[in-house]
């Protein structure tokens, strides 16, 4: 009876920390995944049977990194029992992996890659705009921290579950997460957008010489202001929105609008 | 400024990391935040450095993998920028400037590098068929390794010419004009990375959580944690009074038996 230990589960968890480390055109993250469960492999196979399980898992592979914790979990549970002399053919162990990347991709992205991240960069940007180093390692210890518990936790959920994760992935639970990610990421994007741009129009309007001798200067950027703060940074973002939708490369939008920036700072109808 | 030797070392081993930083996606420490921070270290400058990072970082927020879709490379801008304004005396705001270039330039490489690195997963199918774990261990390895010379190669030439004077000549010939209005764009080039965020979501119908987060900043003074909490809360209220999630609950109250299970696999 082969039986993998917990010394196995940690060195895949280590290992799975450099999943992307061979990511190629080609495969993209196969040689990756092999990498990972080579601890797993080595436990539960020799000769021609571990030329077989490498040969397995080099086949094309690619998924959000953290969220490949409860495939190899699950993977380490199949291949366990394989090794046990269950009749498990490869076609079903890896149909299993391509099975369940392309949906925990759906949910990995949005809620690592689009709200994780995004918060807590802006969480540490916010901190280090000030110069202090506290923003940095806040990011840094929260990101990682969270990544860390996902691997860990993954992998053990996975392993324990065994293929029943299926019917979770296909399930509510991780849609509720996805969902509420997502009413998190939008409301922080909403208020980014808000307090942390600056579009200053100083073309003056009127000057108004008032009856104590100051005077009042009436800008464009004060109607703005006074209409909704933040609305030219709004209808940017929309811009930039659709640009996207029509397959704008981001970084052609960005040298867009850093010439936009220099004609308008040229001009004078855009200030610091 | 000249560098010394082990500032060119340490500059050298830290554009390395940032460079597998930039292909795993795990640790981090591709981002502005931890490769400016360091640089800035290394430099002698590690305020600036850290305010270069936050910078780079909310301009770099939407930059990600995904899929098969390569990000700008935030791991080469963050290391050269960050030299040019300590070691080369420049205005953050040139800095970020010259950021911009740099991360699509690192793209480019970086799809290079990914291409070359075919070749590896080729050579760890032929000792797959020996059955050698080491083999595959060191393809899988040197693969990273051409990924942290990607970065470290650019950014050593550059540490090394900095001191050279021919570097410093030519970002002084910029004209005013050009790091002023690269200034003000500074303030609103942000909204292409948020915009790549809500692209992501692809979630329209969340929309509105986006338009009440952009009124409450305009007309408070709250901070980025109580936004963080004000969202979580609406966040778990719109998932525990959403009809969708709480159908089979009701349509499994009547039976009352233990068949719950049984209908929620029905249900999904």
């Amino acid at each position: 009876m082969k039986k993998l230990t917990k010394s196995d589960f940690f060195w895949t968890f280590v290992r799975s920390n450099f999943a992307q480390g061979s990511w190629n055109m080609e495969r993209m993250q196969a040689l990756g995944f092999c990498f990972g469960v080579i601890p797993i492999i080595k436990r539960l196979y020799s000769g021609d049977e571990r030329k077989q399980a490498l040969k397995r898992h080099l086949e094309f592979y690619n998924t959000q990194p953290f969220v490949t914790a409860p495939i190899i979990g699950v993977v380490s549970a199949m291949e366990e029992q394989k090794a046990n002399g269950k009749d498990i053919p490869d076609g079903v162990i890896n149909g299993l992996k391509v099975g369940m990347m392309g949906p925990l991709a759906g949910v990995g992205d949005p809620i690592f890659w689009g709200t994780v991240r995004p918060i807590t960069a802006s969480l540490g940007a916010s901190f280090a705009l000030g110069g202090s180093l506290f923003g940095p390692i806040l990011f840094f210890v929260l990101f990682n921290l969270i990544r860390l518990l996902v691997r860990w936790y993954g992998i053990k959920y996975g392993y324990e579950k065994g293929t029943d994760v299926i019917a979770d992935v296909a399930g509510n639970t991780l849609q509720k997460i996805t969902e509420g990610a997502s009413i998190l990421g939008l409301f922080v994007m909403g208020a980014l957008v808000n307090k942390w741009t600056s579009v200053h129009v100083p073309i003056v309007i009127s000057t108004i010489q008032k009856q104590d001798g100051t005077t009042a200067v009436t800008t464009v950027q004060t109607i703005f202001d006074q209409l909704m703060p933040g609305l030219i940074p709004l209808l940017l973002t929309f811009m930039c929105i659709k640009l996207m939708k029509n397959k704008v490369n981001p970084i052609w939008i960005i040298f867009g609008l850093f010439a936009v920036g220099i004609l308008g700072y040229w001009s004078g109808i855009l200030g610091m | 400024m000249e560098l010394n030797g082990a500032q060119l070392i340490a500059i050298f081993i830290v554009s390395a990391i940032a460079g597998m930083g930039s292909v795993l996606d795990e640790f981090q420490t591709h981002r502005p935040l931890i490769a400016c921070t360091l640089i800035g270290f290394i430099l002698g400058d590690m305020t600036t450095g850290i305010i270069i990072g936050g910078t780079l970082e909310m301009i770099a927020l939407g930059w990600m993998n995904i899929g098969a879709a390569m990000a700008p490379d935030a791991a080469l801008a963050s290391v050269i920028s960050t030299i040019l304004v300590i070691a080369g005396h420049q205005s953050i705001g040139a800095g970020i400037a010259i950021a911009m270039p740099l991360a699509a330039a690192g793209q480019v490489l970086t799809i290079l590098c990914r291409t070359l690195t075919v070749f590896f997963q080729h050579k760890a199918d032929s000792f797959a068929r020996e059955g050698s774990l080491r083999g595959i261990d060191i393809c899988h390895l040197g693969a990273l390794g051409i990924q942290a010379l990607r970065v470290a190669i650019p950014s050593i030439l550059v540490a090394m010419y900095i001191g050279t004077g021919a570097v410093q000549s030519m970002l002084d010939a910029i004209p005013p004009v050009i790091t002023g209005g690269l200034q003000v764009a500074g303030g609103f080039i942000v909204v292409v990375g948020y915009a790549m965020v809500i692209n992501m979501m692809q979630a329209g119908y969340l929309m509105p959580f986006f338009f009440l987060g952009f009124v409450i900043a305009a007309f408070t003074q709250f901070n980025l944690v109580a936004f963080g909490v004000i969202g979580l809360v609406l966040a778990i209220v719109y998932i525990q009074l959403n009809p969708k999630y709480n159908k089979t609950v009701a349509a499994a109250a009547p039976s009352g038996s233990g068949n719950n299970d049984l209908d929620d696999d029905l249900d999904d």
